[in-house]
């Protein structure tokens, strides 16, 4: 398929998605400070009565979700991707261990978050919530389909963690390619035979670019759209090891704990499979225009094609 | 089928001996486990006997029951205090109680709403209870329900920061539906309360916090009765008992005692232990 150009952020797809959930009565929308930024602010302007601010207490708002979640709500809880962590083992033994739907989205996610800095730009967050038994960990990689996946969490039944961006990004879907998405199904957005580029987040359209430069070379490149990190669309890198020659992953997040190593740890105890990994390499952000951080710290599509000829080089 | 509208109607006598019997169960439990924590259980077990003696509205034939009470075991260590409590309103059996802490045991070591029928909450990670009282409570008034919520910490539970995010945020949300009661036993895992890192005059903290809030004596079930009674009926905002309560109470040999906080008695001291509790 073709990329549509237009573009948005992902945390705004979030911000209409809590929206389009408003008809659900069980909804409920958790804030710590941060609501004009994880766009949970558009679901308060429309129903403050089902809207709890928390101030800057984010391990107090996962709990208090959790009861809510006890209670019979479906509650909707936000902050920057980095803050969640603070609360991660409130994440894993007031939310997922005793299996409350909680979703949690952590917005600002990843090194794209740009100019403010290292401090902001989680590069640990789908690692970290992978290890926890039962979580769902989603990185949507434009705003149409952060809408979608969010919309889907209503009767998802077990707590989530969704990631979403700050930056717009362009466009993969539209509003009918949209409708296809299924959380734990990946998303083939282009089809190839020599090298499958797995991608989640932001840098799925560097993908598409990345796919574009190598077939001008010769090489056959697919891309996933590897929304759902966990669970991990296992059949799809089955199909993917039956047709092509190995596989690069890209995430806008640390090369340890995420997509990549989810992919290979499935693979490499399956039997094997060449795969290459582009994501953040062991090492902490800085401030910088989101484009010339992306490039300073290696995640374009450059990076991934050119990981993408060391395994068509090496067949 | 409905719950009660109105809690038991039990007097000072009957729940003075229904602590009494939870006591035995507590040690008896913790003694065939080769685990768990007496002090803290012993310490809190007259309130919890008064709370489900005379407020808490459960039901035993149907505990997910969406309108009953929520008691919120945030100190979750003391979890054979809630199982010899469920245990006497019928939720569990004397079975249940000998396989505390055992494989597969709906008595877990840490109080678990996923194992244990008449559970509201999975403790066990100190500091958390309260914020989900919240959470219980605000749903509570969403759903325009008059059910309660009480929250039961620990004094060394209250050096958690999020206790304060919570008591705060409390306040702020004036949210009358939630009941905190604090075990002041001035003893925590390692050492006296005072020794590891004073949390003072808790009662004044939590007032300039915003909430309602009486002191008791945890061991005086006149006191405890009319407090609970004073707790529902306290008015607007959040409202907290300070219990000040002796760790270990009822056996002399474990009472102010912290290395009776997390050890089992052995043979002779559960000999010991019922023939002061008899």
């Amino acid at each position: 398929m073709s990329a549509p150009s237009a573009g948005g952020a992902s945390r705004d797809g979030y911000g209409k998605a809590l929206l389009r959930l408003s008809e659900d009565p069980r909804v409920v929308v958790l804030e710590a400070d941060l609501g004009k930024s994880t766009k949970s602010c558009l679901f308060r302007a429309e129903f403050p009565e089902r809207t709890v601010s928390l101030g800057i207490a984010e391990q107090n708002m996962m709990l208090v979700a959790a009861g809510m979640a006890s209670s019979g709500k479906v509650p909707f809880a936000s902050t920057f991707a980095i803050f969640t962590e603070r609360a991660f083992e409130q994440v894993r033994n007031g939310i997922s261990r005793p299996g409350l739907a909680v979703h949690i989205c952590g917005s600002h996610g990843g090194i794209h978050t740009g100019t403010d800095g290292s401090s902001a730009q989680s590069i640990e967050d789908l690692a970290i919530y992978r290890t926890i038994p039962g979580l769902t960990v989603i990185t949507p990689c434009d705003d149409l389909s952060a809408e979608e996946l969010t919309v889907q969490l209503l009767d998802h039944g077990n707590a989530s963690y969704t990631r979403t961006a700050r930056n717009k990004t362009p466009r993969m879907y539209d509003s009918e390619t949209v409708n296809n998405l299924k959380i734990g199904k990946g998303s083939v957005l282009r089809e190839g035979s020599d090298v499958a580029i797995v991608a989640c987040g932001v840098m799925v359209s560097e993908a598409i670019e990345a796919a574009k430069m190598l077939e001008g070379e010769g090489v056959s490149a697919s891309v996933i759209d590897m929304h759902t990190i966990k669970p991990l669309d296992t059949n799809l890198l089955d199909d993917i090891r039956a047709e092509c020659d190995g596989i690069v992953t890209a995430e806008d997040h640390s090369i340890i704990g995420g997509l990549g190593s989810a992919v290979a740890e499935y693979l490499s105890t399956t039997g094997g499979y060449p795969i290459q990994m582009v994501g953040v390499k062991d090492r902490f952000g800085e401030s910088g225009e989101s484009s010339d951080l992306m490039h300073h710290m290696g995640l374009t599509r450059n990076e991934i094609a050119a990981k993408a000829r060391n395994i068509v080089n090496s067949v | 089928m409905e719950g009660r509208a109105e809690g038991m109607d039990m007097s000072i006598p009957e729940l003075e001996e229904l602590a009494n019997v939870c006591r035995k169960h507590i040690v008896k439990m913790i003694h065939k486990a080769g685990a768990g924590h007496p002090g803290g259980s012993l310490s809190a077990i007259d309130i919890i006997a008064g709370l489900y003696g005379t407020r808490l509205r459960f039901n035993v034939d149907d505990p997910d029951w969406e309108d009953r009470d929520r008691f919120v075991m945030s100190k979750g260590h003391a979890s054979p205090a809630v199982y010899s409590i469920l245990r006497e309103m019928g939720f569990l059996n004397d079975d249940d109680l000998s396989t505390f802490r055992a494989l597969g045991s709906v008595c877990q070591g840490h109080v678990d709403m996923k194992w244990t029928d008449g559970v509201d909450f999975s403790a066990g990670s100190l500091g958390m209870g309260l914020s989900f009282g919240l959470g219980c409570a605000l749903a509570a008034r969403m759903d325009s329900s008059e059910r309660e919520t009480w929250v039961m910490v620990g004094d060394g539970e209250v050096q958690e920061g999020q206790i304060w995010e919570a008591l705060m945020a409390a306040d702020f949300h004036d949210v009358s539906g939630l009941k905190l009661i604090v075990d002041r036993n001035r003893i925590q895992n390692d050492d006296f309360v005072n020794v590891q890192m004073e949390v003072g005059d808790v009662a004044s903290k939590i007032e300039s916090f915003g909430w309602n809030v009486k002191e008791i004596n945890g061991h005086d079930m006149e006191e405890i009765v009319g407090a609970l009674e004073w707790a529902s009926s306290a008015g607007s905002g959040p409202s907290a008992i300070i219990a000040h309560t002796v760790k270990g109470k009822g056996v002399s040999f474990m009472e102010d005692n912290p290395s009776f906080h997390g050890k089992a008695p052995n043979d002779e001291e559960l000999a010991l232990a019922l023939e002061e509790l008899s």
